[in-house]
């Protein structure tokens, strides 16, 4: 295992996973209990629109995903408040018109090569220094980002009304909420791949709520089940020649089982 | 309607409040006053307005005319809101399995505008504040337990405990008590008493419940979409509001709490 560690590409590619893990645990715990869950779905389809335009464009791929996640966030946020839209309906508009904005850029440009199934799938295997600086620093962002305004989130997310009448700035903090779901969810696409992010999201988060009895339980065991699936997953992969993104995502549902299974077998409560 | 005898400003004055939704006058040119001590019942029937105009006092909602004094100063410029403590409406929309103790639930309310991470005095005076808020509702055995795991009474006791966690000059409640049991329902305004008499909280609870009327209340202003009636309790069952309101094809029965 130690030789094991000494290889570049692992230690580059656990790292970045584990931040990008961790901001995504943190995350996903809120906007599963917002009953958010598909916003990464969503927002991950629009983020192949910003890949293939940046292809399309030869420019950035991953700051066009970031560009074009932040402006479908945002555009959410506003639909469902002034749009007189139900969510899950704006959702499935911006997610499907991404989508297929996507295939058209990518068809027009010949992009359908290794390059955007890169993207599609993830590399973390592949990652290379400047991109795990990248990463790194866009992680200690989103994670900066929740601790500071943790309680306002909680109370956000636990009564929104409550929250609003306790004079919280609850617009300003929706708004920190979509843009670090743009964010989180162009991260989790250098690990798991454009098809995956919405699980890294979704999946750790679910685990940590199943034992949960307090708020700050829930993240430290979404960061923990994130963490066990990004690393496992990634040693796995390397060591059965395995698809990374496949096998942290599936390792990650594995944890969400046994934690389902230990909760009914100690009853709810 | 009756006037009410006032030798203080009011905590809340409402001045001439109308709103309407999907064109429709919910509220018609509503002014009331509380003062301190008051315990106000806003009663009404169903689409009154009762729950428009306490959401209206909370900033919650625009009217379309009219303005809302809190502590002296205008709505628009009020910052003060942890002096304003609000219970909503029995939380059935709480989903049962969110992973909050009932002491993270009560210290949600002490969550600072500019956030940030707790240092030590801070973190110290927030665990005090939990605390006494608990011990004021009789919750602190509960402290750890999961808020999902309460029943219906024991969380809107929580919920009494986190509104009131910023010593309130004012407590706003919005039909506190709808599913929950009688024994719940006395031990509720014996609590609610208490924080009136004892620690000099200002009360206004919006409710279908005329049956307080004969406890605890000191004020009642009667609602249906204008103001009916707006005075001491003595007087309001002999009114003609309350003939109108809730005599007229019904047969009163009266109970106690």
């Amino acid at each position: 295992m130690e030789n094991l560690l000494s290889y570049g590409f692992l230690q580059r590619a656990l790292l970045a996973g584990a931040f990008i893990g961790l901001a995504c645990a943190l995350l996903g715990v809120f906007l599963v209990l917002r009953k958010d869950a598909m916003v990464g779905h969503g927002l991950s389809h629009v983020t192949f629109a910003g890949v293939a335009l940046g292809l399309f464009l030869k420019l950035m791929p991953l700051g066009m995903a970031l560009v074009t996640a932040l402006v479908a966030a945002l555009g959410l946020m506003k639909l469902k408040e002034k749009g007189g839209l139900y969510g899950d309906t704006a959702l499935g508009i911006i997610s499907s018109v991404g989508l297929a904005v996507g295939v058209l850029l990518a068809t027009l440009s010949h992009s359908f090569n290794v390059s955007l199934f890169n993207y599609l799938f993830g590399e973390i295997l592949a990652i290379s220094g400047l991109e795990v600086w990248l990463s790194l620093g866009l992680a200690v962002v989103v994670l900066a980002a929740v601790l500071l305004n943790y309680r306002g989130l909680l109370f956000l997310t636990f009564d929104p009304e409550s929250a609003r009448a306790s004079g919280i700035k609850t617009s300003r903090l929706e708004t920190l909420v979509a843009v670090l779901s743009a964010v989180t969810i162009v991260l989790g696409i250098k690990v798991v791949g454009i098809l995956l992010v919405a699980a890294l999201l979704v999946i750790p988060a679910a685990a940590g709520l199943q034992l949960a009895r307090q708020f700050r339980q829930a993240l430290i065991l979404a960061a923990l089940a994130s963490f066990l699936s990004v690393a496992g997953g990634i040693l796995g992969a390397f060591f059965f020649d395995l698809p990374a993104s496949a096998a942290i995502v599936l390792l990650s549902f594995v944890l969400f089982g046994a934690a389902f299974i230990t909760r009914r077998l100690r009853g709810a409560g | 309607m009756d006037s009410v005898a006032v030798d203080q400003d009011p905590l809340i004055s409402v001045k001439h409040i109308s709103f309407r939704y999907a064109g429709r006058p919910v509220l018609i040119d509503v002014s009331l006053d509380v003062y301190a001590g008051n315990f106000l019942a806003l009663l009404g029937p169903n689409g009154s307005g009762k729950t428009t105009l306490l959401k209206i006092m909370l900033g919650l909602l625009k009217p379309e005319e009219g303005d809302i004094v809190l502590l002296g100063q205008p709505i628009r410029e009020f910052k003060e809101w942890n002096r304003i403590g609000y219970v909503p409406q029995k939380a059935t929309h709480i989903d049962p399995f969110f992973p909050a103790s009932v002491r993270e639930v009560v210290a949600m309310a002490l969550t600072r505008p500019s956030t940030g991470p707790d240092r030590g005095p801070v973190r110290r005076s927030r665990e005090q504040a939990v605390d006494r808020a608990l011990a004021l509702v009789d919750m602190c055995a509960f402290g750890s337990r999961r808020i999902g795991s309460l029943s219906g009474g024991q969380q809107q006791r929580v919920f009494i405990a986190r509104a009131v966690a910023t010593r309130p000059r004012v407590l706003l409640l919005d039909e506190p008590t709808t599913g929950v049991d009688a024994e719940n329902q006395a031990r509720f305004y014996d609590i609610l008493a208490g924080l009136n008499e004892k620690e000099g909280m200002a009360i206004v609870q919006v409710t279908h419940d005329i049956g307080i009327v004969d406890r605890h209340i000191t004020q009642v202003a009667c609602l249906n979409r204008s103001l009916a009636y707006h005075g001491s309790h003595e007087e309001f069952c002999r009114s003609q509001a309350f003939k109108d309101l809730f005599v007229e094809g019904n047969h009163l029965v009266s109970h106690r709490h």
